[in-house]
């Protein structure tokens, strides 16, 4: 795998012991080198540690060939239905490789690059369906549009040239704004007439052409999975190529100080507009491929929402580490497809509970202290429920997971359900965050409420509501991500300098 | 000219809703250097905590309290919500990423206002609401302006922004607080060096702003009627188009450019089509981002090394 500048499976910092005299071990004065081989040798540990160091030691493009030939048997091993699950999970690590070079490497906050995604996609729909009509062949159409969707990314970064910091970031995020609503009104716009309708309007373009190359068409979702995997590892070599060249360098020292980059004579204006144009035509091309694989493009398609799924890929994985942000799009893609079915999602949530307790309970009576009082938290409750206001717990019992084969241990609500659980989210949204802010044992007695609050929701109703879940997980994971390891999963810290 | 009355009527409405809330921002970005995309979600609690005190106390149609109270308890409740919302999700959201790079906060602020829409969705479940304020407040009561009537809500709207303006104004320029705000958006180093309580100021900014938001929130509601979960992802975007466009970090250049968006939004409206009042909004903020890249009454940034 690529990035052999950087150790691909960098440890979680708590697994690393503490350095000598509480210096950080990675920082301004620590020799990179050093840094990087210490972290090979100790990184690893555990029953798995062999075979991870020897996984390590490998060429890049050693590790590549294996993760592919892994990739490759998904077909093999899933349903139908899983393919087209990993390919919307292969496109999606496209488009954030295409984003990491803008904002992982040069370092620009570029908020428009849903729109070239879509610009490509609607390119190619457009060429390539009844709209017009018109149906080029792939090979014409592939090379012009990826051309014209650089070009535009050029055109917006030289009409930026002028912002700095967030302006850029706002400037952009317009554009993919403006995008959509053009897309949406084309037809209706002044200058237009009436007859030249090439978008379709917010009914999208429907029959777009698969790709066919001289007569084979990529019309099944197994050709589409591998064309997407050819395409994707092709797509690593060229980045990870690029990341060690002269262009790939620059880029770095530009994002970590414009003005000591322009110092050392690097042509910063030139260098951000070619990232603009990468990231862009990156993107283009796999619009191409997202409007034949979904044989339709809908506006719908390219919202924000959509822009903020990239970027969590990129963020989570890591921005500027190629493994980190595959890692990202394989979580982000997967995770919501996990959600999708209640039973599923049930075993998901217990097991990230716990395995969120293990890790930051430390002293062992803390933990057993906390499900042991979980668990008698609990029973308490449903002890005082039935003295009380029994009509309250005669629910009928949910598709949750606890509330199946722990029978009445958690209260399944019947009669005011609604506001009794809307009170218990807010107050166990109250209790996570006290839990960061109180200390010693104190965090035990807010946690073991909390945990029963959260689980009393879970059961009620999150369970039956995968979408609201899905979203509600999905902030909160781009907050604690932010709060807990802000460089990604794989990505490595950067010391600020002021 | 009854018809462009009618429409700078309107757009003064909805220029001060974006004004209230694109101070939220102005202010929050000229402190922290935060976009804080969550500021329209803060609004739409706001305006589903009026809908809890209204319905409450017996609802538009039978109130159990006079409407001029209830209006206040209203407005109040949305206030408390609304701070209360602001403020927690400064200190447990922003204040771990102050030391951390630009993008952590602006990917967080998202976080936090992907999770306030899904809470806000489970809370109170899809679908619209109404304050029903026609009940309320009788629709033909108001004051003449030349050929049309103004409703009284509206005066309501655009008196109430007008007044909590020049209170912002005053209060930033002359009180102790206020002085510290600036001092700490100027450079906020140097405000700490000389004794400026820097966590103070934030969460008075937080609170300020979200306070704001809620009242904006409230507004709206009683004006337009209807809220529903997503109601603050486009007022945000718009009120944020403002904020810019007048000049990120400055609060008359937030003000003017409420007004502006306001104005525009509603001549679009009214002249020519709904469907391109996104579009000459957004495309506004462009077109004076390229011509003036620090928006109207923005200062430029310098560059220190």
């Amino acid at each position: 795998m690529p990035g052999s500048s950087r150790p691909p499976e960098s440890p979680p910092p708590e697994s690393r012991p503490p350095p000598e005299g509480g210096e950080p071990p990675s920082g301004i004065g620590v020799d990179q080198w050093v840094e990087q081989s210490d972290e090979r040798r100790e990184g690893h540990r555990g029953f798995t540690a062999p075979a991870r160091r020897a996984f390590d030691n490998l060429k890049p493009g050693w590790r590549l060939a294996i993760v592919a030939a892994a990739a490759a048997t998904v077909p093999y091993l899933v349903q139908p239905g899983g393919v087209r699950i990993a390919i919307g999970i292969l496109i999606l690590a496209m488009l954030a490789l295409g984003l990491n070079v803008v904002v992982g490497w040069a370092g620009l906050l570029d908020l428009g690059y849903v729109a070239f995604f879509g610009f490509g996609a609607y390119f190619y729909a457009i060429v390539a369906s009844e709209q017009l009509p018109a149906h080029w062949p792939t090979w014409v159409a592939l090379p012009i549009i990826v051309f014209f969707s650089g070009a535009l990314g050029v055109l917006l970064s030289l009409a930026s040239r002028r912002l700095v910091g967030d302006y850029l970031a706002i400037l952009t995020l317009f554009f993919s704004l403006i995008f959509v609503e053009i897309v949406r009104n084309f037809q209706r716009l002044p200058f237009v007439s009436e007859d030249l309708n090439l978008t379709g309007g917010p009914n999208g373009i429907p029959g777009v052409d698969p790709w066919s190359f001289f007569g084979f068409e990529i019309n099944t979702f197994n050709r589409h999975y591998y064309l997407l995997l050819v395409l994707l590892v092709l797509l690593i070599v060229a980045l990870h190529n690029l990341n060690g060249s002269r262009t790939g360098r620059a880029w770095r020292a530009l994002r970590d100080d414009v003005l000591a980059a322009e110092h050392m004579t690097i042509p910063v204006n030139n260098l951000i507009l070619l990232a603009f144009a990468t990231g862009a035509a990156i993107a283009g091309f796999t619009g191409t491929i997202f409007a034949a694989v979904t044989v339709g493009v809908f506006p719908t398609s390219f919202t924000l929402v959509f822009l903020i799924t990239i970027y969590a890929a990129v963020i989570l994985g890591g921005a500027g580490s190629i493994p980190g942000v595959l890692l990202g799009a394989l979580a982000i893609g997967y995770l919501p497809e996990l959600l999708r079915s209640p039973r599923l999602a049930g075993w998901l949530f217990y097991f990230g509970l716990l395995v969120a307790l293990v890790v930051l309970l430390k002293p062992w009576q803390r933990l057993v202290a906390v499900i042991g009082g979980v668990v008698v938290f609990g029973y308490a409750v449903r002890f005082i429920a039935e003295a009380v206001w029994p009509e309250a717990t005669t629910g009928t019992a949910a598709e949750g997971l606890i509330s199946g084969f722990l029978d009445g241990w958690v209260l399944i609500l019947g009669e005011h359900a609604e506001i009794i659980t809307n009170i218990a989210f807010v107050a166990a949204i109250a209790g996570a965050l006290a839990v960061t802010v109180v200390k010693g044992w104190w965090q035990v007695a807010v946690l073991i409420p909390t945990i029963y609050l959260g689980i009393l929701v879970w059961e009620n109703r999150l369970v039956f509501q995968p979408s609201l879940t899905r979203q509600l997980l999905f902030g909160a994971l781009l907050v604690i991500m932010m709060a807990v390891r802000p460089q990604g999963l794989l990505g490595k810290k950067r010391v600020e300098i002021t | 000219m009854e018809f462009f009355l009618q429409q700078t009527l309107n757009g003064l409405t909805l220029g001060s809703v974006y004004a209230l809330l694109a101070i939220g921002y102005s202010m929050v970005y000229g402190i922290l250097k935060l976009l804080n995309f969550a500021h329209g979600e803060v609004y739409m609690f706001g305006a589903f905590a009026g809908y809890g005190v209204l319905t409450l106390l017996g609802g538009p149609a039978s109130p159990v309290v006079p409407v001029w109270l209830l209006l206040i308890l209203m407005f109040l409740g949305a206030v408390v919500v609304s701070s209360a919302i602001g403020v927690g999700m400064e200190r447990f959201a922003y204040r771990p990423l102050r030391k951390s790079s630009r993008i952590a906060p602006l990917i967080s602020a998202i976080g936090v206002s992907f999770f306030l829409q899904a809470s806000a969705l489970y809370l109170f479940t899809a679908g619209f609401r109404t304050y029903d304020t026609p009940k309320l407040i009788d629709i033909s009561t108001g004051i003449p302006v030349g050929p049309i009537r103004v409703w009284l809500v509206r005066v309501l709207v655009i008196v109430g922004t007008a007044v909590l303006m020049v209170v912002l104004t005053l209060w930033v320029n002359r009180s102790r607080t206020g002085k510290a705000v600036r001092a700490v958006s100027f450079d906020r180093e140097a405000a700490e060096m000389m004794g400026v309580n820097v966590n103070h100021v934030i969460v008075v900014t937080f609170l300020i702003g979200s306070a704001l938001a809620g009242i904006a929130g409230v507004m709206t509601a009683l004006v337009f009627g209807r809220i529903f979960h997503f109601m603050g992802f486009i007022a945000g975007l718009k009120a944020f188009t403002a904020a810019v466009v007048g000049g990120i970090g400055s609060i008359p250049g937030a003000m003017l450019g409420g007004l502006l968006i306001g104005m525009a939004e509603a001549y679009t409206t009214g002249y020519i089509s709904s469907t391109f009042q996104n579009l000459i909004v957004f495309g506004l903020l462009i077109v004076v981002l390229l011509i003036k890249p620090t928006g109207l009454l923005g200062k430029p940034q310098l560059v220190k090394v």
